[in-house]
């Protein structure tokens, strides 16, 4: 399981450093948001990879069952929370940028110069 | 008032959401519970500062859950200062912004709150994942701000900022899961007690963990590879954001001092985590701000590349790191801030009375009562600049009387006294182009007058000069406390050993 998560890790975060270095606003959201997977997937693993083990524990544990550590999961939610709520003005501010510009080249009207 | 170190998080908060829910009732109300707000937190500041001036770390556990587990709130003498610092630069920069800047787009009064909660929040609180939740509050109301007021330059400038941030954010969450992976805290003062237990096999993902953070704050702070968004987006924004901005650099520079005072000093295997870049790196910032101020063509993007410049010099005192040097950092910073703030201000003012010319330095009508904008223009150049007898001066003696006798220390004099020298001159030139020269041009309409926000940015100058004194004790008396690192700690990690818990890794 681990081999597998950390390639899959490996491979968002891959995609989206090539996406984030393309030109169009659009590939830009679009690797951001995979790094932002990749991140979120990370602090996850942060809190070693278990299955089958209890979420949460009411009353006695049983000698040698080790919970699962929530903390992670608890920083997992706020980080997709923050950074959903940040793609969508990135989202917002690249259209305006469209808008008022015509094009969706990061710097703006270096399109028409050329 | 056990709460104090919540409240300068919590006004803003408030105020934000009655001006959210007040918006149909006109701008008039927004800026008066603005400026309550902004007021208050004032207020608050100096009560923060005064409960904490003998020493005291005030300290709150939310909702009262022990240290490790729940976040604690701590307020020493570094926090309540900058605290202070941030609701000083607040008060000018929201009166100068009620002159109309305001209602160049919608909810400008909310984000501003926001931002203050944000910037409050990450100087207060002692748990490092909400440092980065307060991170990322004040970044998504800086990004409103810096797009506030429109145009094709705003939105691309403002477009550039968010994507670096965000990547920067994305770095730093990794940064925060590898911690928390390898130490199973984020908590400041309990990180302290785990990098000093941390086994030798678990201690190069620690160090990378710690390398990551500490270039996402280098990167916030403008440090120089990284510092080149700076420049483009302060120079975009409109002047009251702009002041503001003044006080968002030196978050980097909090989070960098906080880390490397209450965490790295408690074990070896940290040692070479920021002294070997850190100088050369706040040198080479200074340089990089000295070349841009003195190429700027814009009097905005002139000022911020004094601000990167100032950043590079407070960067440099704590990268030399001894206490006398921090007790120097200590008073620079709060005069560098003030006179930034101050700075983008007046520059602000001066574009609007130009009109067509705005902030460009080239010659232009000049409008009626133009002395008096271009004594503002002298007493700012020299307290940017670190001239005599203005209150940058004490501060760079401070800190060339600290600089050790090595290599380092005379390439710090060196930059430090040719960086004032070339930050005069460019300020001299504009000056004499935009205020002495007269061309032979039409007279323009009557400057509108400076309004109280001027007045009232103006006038720190003069206190800072006058309180000098006082102030750099103050400073000597929080880089002792950071250096001590034991108040801080036993205020926010009362229980150093918590009964139970997961071995790791």
């Amino acid at each position: 399981m681990e081999l597998v998560l950390a390639t899959g890790i490996g491979g968002l975060v891959a995609s989206g450093v090539w996406l984030l270095l393309r030109e169009r606003a659009f590939s830009v959201v679009l690797g951001l948001a995979m790094l932002s997977y990749a991140a979120n997937l990370f602090i996850f693993a942060g809190g070693r990879l278990s299955a089958e083990v209890p979420p949460l524990v009411l009353g006695e544990v049983a000698a040698g069952t080790m919970p699962a550590d929530p903390l992670p999961q608890a920083l997992v939610l706020t980080a997709i929370v923050i950074s959903f709520g940040t793609t969508a003005f990135l989202v917002a501010l690249a259209l305006r940028a469209i808008g008022e510009s015509g094009t969706d080249h990061v710097d703006g009207g270096r399109e028409q110069e050329r | 008032m056990i709460h104090l170190p919540l409240l300068p998080v919590l006004v803003p908060l408030v105020a934000a959401v009655l001006q959210l829910a007040s918006h149909r009732a006109g701008i008039g109300m927004a800026r008066a519970i603005g400026l309550a707000a902004v007021a208050l937190t004032l207020l608050l500041a100096a009560a923060l500062a005064w409960a904490t001036r003998d020493g005291t770390v005030l300290a709150v556990a939310l909702g009262d859950w022990p240290a490790p587990f729940g976040i604690p709130f701590a307020a020493d003498g570094l926090a309540a200062t900058m605290v202070a610092v941030t609701a000083a630069v607040a008060l000018p920069a929201l009166l100068a912004a009620t002159d109309g800047t305001d209602r160049l787009g919608r909810h400008f009064h909310p984000f501003f709150q926001f931002q203050l909660a944000g910037l409050n929040g990450a100087f207060l609180t002692g748990d490092l994942f909400n440092l980065f939740v307060f991170f990322e509050v004040l970044l998504i109301a800086s990004y409103a701000l810096l797009a506030h007021g429109g145009g094709a330059a705003r939105s691309r400038a403002g477009l550039h900022y968010v994507v670096l941030n965000l990547a920067g954010s994305l770095l730093f969450l990794v940064g925060l899961g590898l911690l928390y992976g390898t130490l199973g805290t984020l908590n400041i003062a309990d990180l302290a007690e785990r990098v000093a237990a941390l086994p030798a096999e678990a201690v190069p993902p620690a160090r990378a963990a710690f390398a990551l953070l500490l270039a996402v704050f280098a990167f916030k702070a403008a440090l120089l590879p990284l510092g080149f968004w700076l420049p483009h987006a302060y120079g975009a924004a409109t002047a009251p954001v702009a002041a503001l901005f003044a006080v968002l650099t030196k978050v980097g520079i909090y989070a960098i001092l906080r880390l490397s005072t209450a965490v790295f000093p408690a074990a070896d295997w940290t040692a070479g985590l920021l002294a070997p870049w850190l100088m050369p790196v706040a040198l080479a910032t200074i340089i990089a701000g000295t070349v841009g101020t003195l190429a700027a063509r814009r009097l905005g993007v002139m000022a911020a590349h004094l601000l990167l410049l100032s950043t590079g010099m407070l960067a440099a005192a704590m990268a030399e790191g001894s206490t006398r040097m921090l007790a120097a950092m200590l008073y620079y910073l709060p005069h560098t801030t003030l006179v930034s703030a101050a700075l983008f201000l007046l520059i602000g003012h001066i574009a609007r009375a130009r009109g067509e010319a705005a902030d460009r330095i080239e010659h232009a009508p000049r409008p009626e009562g133009w002395s008096a904008i271009g004594a503002a223009w002298l007493v700012l150049a020299i307290a940017v600049t670190g001239l005599p007898p203005l209150s940058g001066f004490p501060g760079k003696v401070m800190l060339l009387s600290a600089a050790p006798a090595t290599a380092m220390g005379a390439a710090m004099w060196v930059v430090l006294i040719l960086s004032g020298f070339a930050g005069a001159l460019a300020m001299a030139r504009a000056g004499s182009v935009i205020f002495w020269e007269r061309p032979d041009l039409p007279p323009a309409a009557p400057a509108p007058r400076p309004g109280a926000a001027l007045a009232l940015a103006l006038a720190f100058v003069p206190l800072l000069v006058l309180g000098a004194a006082p102030l750099s004790a103050h400073a000597q008396a929080v880089a002792e406390q950071i250096r001590a690192r034991q108040a801080y700690a036993a205020a926010a990690l009362p229980v150093p050993q918590p009964p139970m818990r997961e071995r790791r890794p």
